[in-house]
C-alpha cells in the first residue's frame, strides 16, 4: 500500500478517480460504453476524444519542460496548422480526393515542424530565453494563421479530412488512435532509444551534460521541432472536428492547459525527469473538470472561477511540499491529544 | 613601531554550520591605516569570517568590537551604517546608471523630494578627485572597463562609510595595469587611515600591497604576521599545513616510466586571456602529470582547455602528433579525453538521475540518442564499476544526489573510465571526500597510469601530487613557471618554494 502511494502517478491517479466518481453521481450512465452503428460511445470515450488534441499538444509541452525550456507558441501552432490544411483542401476540385487531402495534411505538419524548429533555433542557436523565444511565435503565429484564412473562418466539406478529428476506425474515434500512435511513438524514442536520459541530463544540469559530451544544442532544437509537430496534429484535429479552420479562436490558451497537464502529471517546470504517463493523466483531469462543470450544471458566469479553484486544489494535492507539512502538521498534533483529555480528567477530580 | 588601537577587534569567534566547524575561535584584529590580508586556502574560512563580520551569518561564540564598543550587526546594512563596507569580487553596482548615480543610488541628495542633480554630480567629482580618478561623472558606469567599476564601487564604499573596508578579492579579474590602479587607490584611502581587509589569491599581490597578514586553516587561526617578516614559502606551508599524515601511504613514488612512451596529448603555446597564460607541455602514456599551484594559479584552467570546455584564444592542442580542434568537450571525448570536474554537482553530475543513468552518460553521449546503450550492456558496466570502486550503496538506481561525496566521486569517475578514455584529466578528485575514499582514489589512479592511461592530476595537497605523479607541472598566477620530473630531489618544500618564488621559465 505504502508503495502504492509513493508512486509519482498515484496522487494524478487519485484525482482523476476522485473526479469521474463526482461525475458518476452527477450523471446516469457515466461508466457506461455502449456500441452504435459500429461506434463506441459514452463519456468516458467522449472525454479522451474531446481531450485528444489537449493530450497531444502536453505531450510535446513535457519533452520541451523536461530540457528546462517552455513553448508558449503551441496554441497559435494549432491555429497555423488548421488554418493551412483547410485553406489547401478548400482549394482542392474535390474535396474528398484523398490525395490532395493527403497533401494539405504533409504541408501543414511540415510547416508545424519548421515552426518548431524556429523555436528551437531561437532557444538554442541564439540562446534567448525559452519563455520570451516562444513568446515571439504565439503572439505573431496569431497573425500568420489570420493571413493565411484572409480573416475569414475557412469551411471546407471533406469526408477523409473530416476522419481525423470526427471519424471513427475500428469502431474507435480515430482521433484515440492518434493520440496512442504518438504516445507509442514518443515513448519509444524516449524510453527505448536515449533520447529521455539525455533530455532528462540536459534539463537536470546544462553545463554538466555539456562537460558529458552531450550535443544539448542539436537536442533542444529536435525536442522544439518535435513539440511543434505535436501542435500541427493537435491543429488538425480541431479543425477537422469543425470542418473549418478559425485563425483567432482554434488552440486558444491551449499552451497553458498543456503546461498545466504536464505539471499536474509531475513534471517539474525547472526540467529533468519527465513522465509522459503523468501528462496523458494531467491533460484527462483537465479534460475531465471541463465535463464536470457541464455534467454538474455550474452557472456559466462561474465556470472559469470554479475551474480555477479545482485546479488549485489539484496543485496543492500534487506537490509533495504541500502534503509534507499538512502531513507533519497532523502527525504533531496527535501526540498532543492524549495530554488534552488528561487535562480533562484532572479537572472535575 | 607603537601600534595604534585597533578600530576592530575579534575575539574567539565560532560558527558552526550543518556537519562543519567553520570557525573555531578565531581572533582578527585591524589597524587604522593598515592593509591586511586575510590569507587561506578554499574552505579555510576567509569568506565565513567576512560574513559573520558583516552581519550574513550570526555568531556561536565571541565577540566583535569596533573601536572599543562591542557590536553586532543583524546584516551588511547595518555593518555599512557603522562604518563597515564591502566591495565584493562581482562588482553590485547597475551599469547601466551614470557613475554620479551609482554613487548616490539610495542616498541621493534631495531637497523636498527631488533630487539635487547638480549636487550629487559636484560630490561624485569631489570624492573620485579624493580618490585621483579623473572619470565623467554623466557617463554610463558601463563604459568604463571593470577595474574602474570596481573602484567606482570602492568610492561609493568609502563615501557611505570611512572606517572599515573590506575587499573581497577585488583582482581576480583585472590585468597588471588595473591591478596597480587600484592599489594606487587603495594606499590613498590607507593614507587616509582606513582599515582594509583584502583577500586576494595572488601572493604577489599579498606582498606588494598588504602590511599584515592572518592566516586561516580549516577554520582555525594559524597566526598572524607581518607580511615583511614572513617568507612566501613560509605562508605557503602555513597555508597548506600537514594534514596529510595521517593518511594511508602508497608507494612514495610512483613507478618508473617507460622511456619510449608516446605522446598522447601535447599543447603548444595553448592560452586564453584572462585564466592561463601560454603554456606547453606533453604528457605521455602511462604518466601522471601532476600541477601543482595555489587556488586560482590556473590550474583549472589548462584542465578546461585541454577539455575544450573553453576556447582557447591562443596555441593549439597536438594529439598523437596531429593538431586538431578542441572547441568543444564532444571534441575532446572523440579523442578519449575524460575531464573530472573540480565542482562536482554542478558541473559534474545530474543529481536527478540515477547512479545508472550517470555512469552510461558519455558514453551514450558519445553514441547519440538514436543509438542506446543497450540495457544489459548497461547493467554489466555499471554493475562492474559499481564493485570495481567499491560505491556504496551498491545500488545503480540509486539517485546520485543521495550519495556522499566520495561515492559521488567515484560515480563520475565511472562514467568516463567506461569510455576508456586515453588521457583522463582529474580536478580535485580527492577534495571533501573523507580519508578512506581519498585512498581508494590514490590507488585507482595509479593503477589506471600503470595500464598505460595518461593522468593529467590537479590537487591542492602537494604530498598527493608528489605521491602519484612521474611529473610535476607547477603554476603560479596563472603561469606555468616550471615542470619537474619526480625524483628524490622533489620534495614538498621545493614544490613550495618553486609556488612561491615562481621561477618563471
Amino acid at each position: 500500500m505504502n508503495q502504492v502511494i509513493r508512486h509519482r502517478l498515484f496522487w494524478p491517479a487519485l484525482i482523476l478517480v476522485l473526479l469521474l466518481a463526482v461525475n458518476v453521481v452527477f450523471t446516469d450512465g457515466f461508466l457506461s460504453v455502449e456500441m452504435k452503428n459500429g461506434h463506441l460511445y459514452g463519456s468516458l470515450i467522449d472525454i479522451i476524444r474531446f481531450g485528444a488534441p489537449l493530450i497531444l499538444v502536453a505531450i510535446g509541452m513535457t519533452l520541451v519542460i523536461a530540457t528546462g525550456g517552455i513553448d508558449l507558441s503551441v496554441g497559435s501552432v494549432v491555429a497555423i496548422s488548421g488554418a493551412l490544411a483547410c485553406l489547401q483542401i478548400s482549394g482542392l476540385e474535390d474535396q474528398n480526393a484523398v490525395g490532395g487531402v493527403l497533401a494539405a495534411i504533409g504541408m501543414a505538419l511540415a510547416l508545424s515542424l519548421v515552426l518548431g524548429i524556429w523555436n528551437g533555433f531561437l532557444v538554442a542557436g541564439i540562446g534567448i530565453q525559452p519563455i520570451i523565444a516562444t513568446l515571439i511565435l504565439m503572439v505573431a503565429g496569431r497573425g500568420v494563421a489570420q493571413l493565411i484564412t484572409d480573416g475569414q473562418i475557412i469551411t471546407i466539406n471533406s469526408t477523409p479530412y473530416k476522419l481525423i478529428g470526427g471519424g471513427y476506425w475500428l469502431t474507435v474515434p480515430f482521433g484515440i488512435l492518434i493520440v496512442l500512435a504518438v504516445l507509442a511513438v514518443t515513448a519509444f524514442l524516449t524510453r527505448r532509444l536515449a533520447l529521455g536520459v539525455l533530455i532528462e541530463s540536459v534539463g537536470g544540469n546544462a553545463e554538466a551534460s555539456r562537460l558529458a559530451g552531450i550535443r544539448s544544442r542539436g537536442l533542444i532544437i529536435l525536442v522544439y521541432a518535435f513539440c511543434g509537430l505535436c501542435a500541427g496534429i493537435a491543429g488538425l484535429m480541431i479543425s477537422s472536428n469543425v470542418s473549418s479552420a478559425d485563425g483567432n479562436a482554434a488552440g486558444l490558451w491551449i499552451e497553458l492547459d498543456a503546461i498545466l497537464a504536464v505539471v499536474i502529471g509531475g513534471t517539474s517546470l525547472v526540467g529533468g525527469r519527465f513522465s509522459l504517463g503523468g501528462t496523458v493523466l494531467g491533460a484527462l483531469i483537465i479534460q475531465t473538470l471541463t465535463t464536470t462543470i457541464y455534467s454538474i450544471g455550474v452557472p456559466p458566469e462561474t465556470t472559469l472561477l470554479f475551474k480555477a479553484v479545482v485546479i488549485i486544489l489539484v496543485c496543492l494535492l500534487q506537490s509533495p511540499t504541500f502534503r509534507e507539512k499538512v502531513f507533519r502538521r497532523r502527525e504533531r498534533g496527535r501526540p498532543a491529544a492524549p495530554s488534552g483529555t488528561d487535562t480533562k480528567v484532572r479537572i472535575p477530580a | 613601531m607603537a601600534a595604534p588601537d585597533p578600530i576592530l577587534r575579534m575575539t574567539g569567534i565560532s560558527k558552526q554550520f550543518p556537519g562543519v566547524k567553520a570557525l573555531d575561535g578565531v581572533d582578527f584584529r585591524l589597524l587604522p591605516g593598515e592593509v591586511h590580508a586575510l590569507m587561506g586556502e578554499n574552505g579555510a574560512g576567509k569568506s565565513t569570517l567576512i560574513k559573520v563580520l558583516t552581519g550574513v551569518h550570526d555568531i556561536d561564540a565571541g565577540r566583535i568590537e569596533l573601536a572599543g564598543a562591542p557590536v553586532s550587526f543583524a546584516g551588511p546594512l547595518e555593518a555599512q551604517r557603522a562604518g563597515i563596507s564591502t566591495v565584493y569580487q562581482e562588482v553590485n553596482l547597475c551599469p547601466n546608471l551614470s557613475v554620479a548615480e551609482n554613487i548616490f543610488i539610495g542616498r541621493e541628495p534631495r531637497r523636498l523630494g527631488r533630487i539635487r542633480w547638480g549636487e550629487m554630480r559636484a560630490r561624485a567629482a569631489a570624492l573620485l578627485e579624493r580618490l585621483e580618478l579623473d572619470l565623467d561623472v554623466n557617463a554610463p558606469l558601463s563604459s568604463y572597463s571593470a577595474a574602474v567599476q570596481q573602484m567606482v564601487a570602492i568610492a561609493r564604499a568609502v563615501d557611505i562609510s570611512a572606517s572599515v573596508l573590506i575587499l573581497d578579492e577585488p583582482t581576480s579579474s583585472l590585468d597588471a595595469g588595473e591591478v596597480a590602479q587600484l592599489f594606487r587607490v587603495m594606499r590613498r584611502l590607507k593614507g587616509e587611515g582606513i582599515a582594509i581587509l583584502f583577500v586576494s589569491h595572488f601572493l604577489d599581490q599579498i606582498y606588494d600591497i598588504a602590511d599584515r597578514m592572518t592566516i586561516l586553516r580549516n577554520g582555525r587561526l594559524v597566526g598572524e604576521y607581518l607580511v615583511s617578516e614572513l617568507s612566501q614559502v613560509e605562508l605557503v606551508g602555513k597555508m597548506i599545513g600537514q594534514e596529510l599524515a595521517d593518511l594511508e601511504r602508497l608507494d612514495d613514488k610512483p613507478k618508473d616510466l617507460s622511456p619510449d612512451a608516446k605522446a598522447v596529448v601535447e599543447t603548444r603555446e595553448l592560452g586564453r586571456t584572462g585564466a592561463v597564460e601560454p603554456f606547453t607541455l606533453t604528457i605521455h602514456e602511462g604518466e601522471v602529470l601532476g600541477l601543482a599551484g595555489l587556488l586560482g594559479s590556473g590550474r583549472t584552467e589548462i584542465a578546461r582547455l585541454l577539455f575544450g570546455a573553453d576556447h582557447a584564444g591562443t596555441g593549439e592542442v597536438v594529439v598523437d602528433g596531429t593538431p586538431v580542434s578542441m572547441r568543444t568537450p564532444r571534441a575532446a571525448t572523440n579523442h578519449k579525453i575524460a575531464f573530472c570536474p573540480e565542482n562536482r554537482r554542478t558541473e559534474g553530475l545530474i543529481a536527478d538521475l540515477t547512479v545508472r543513468e550517470n555512469i552510461i552518460l558519455a558514453l551514450q553521449a558519445a553514441r547519440g540518442w538514436a543509438r542506446p546503450v543497450p540495457r544489459r550492456r548497461q547493467d554489466e558496466l555499471v554493475e562492474k564499476y559499481i564493485s570495481a570502486l567499491r560505491i556504496t550503496p551498491p545500488n545503480p538506481e540509486q539517485l546520485v544526489r543521495n550519495l556522499s561525496g566520495g561515492n559521488q566521486q567515484k560515480v563520475l569517475l565511472a562514467r568516463w573510465l567506461i569510455v576508456e578514455p586515453r588521457l583522463l584529466i582529474l580536478d580535485e578528485p580527492t577534495r571533501g571526500i573523507d580519508v578512506g575514499a581519498k585512498a581508494e582514489i590514490q590507488r585507482l589512479v595509479a593503477s589506471l597510469s600503470d595500464g598505460g592511461m595518461a593522468v593529467l592530476f590537479i590537487s591542492a595537497e602537494l604530498e598527493e601530487v608528489l605521491r602519484l605523479s612521474h611529473r610535476v607541472g607547477v603554476l603560479r598566477d596563472r603561469h606555468l613557471v616550471a615542470q619537474l620530473p619526480n625524483d628524490d630531489a622533489l620534495t614538498t618544500d621545493v614544490l613550495m618554494q618553486t609556488i612561491a618564488s615562481g621561477a618563471r621559465t
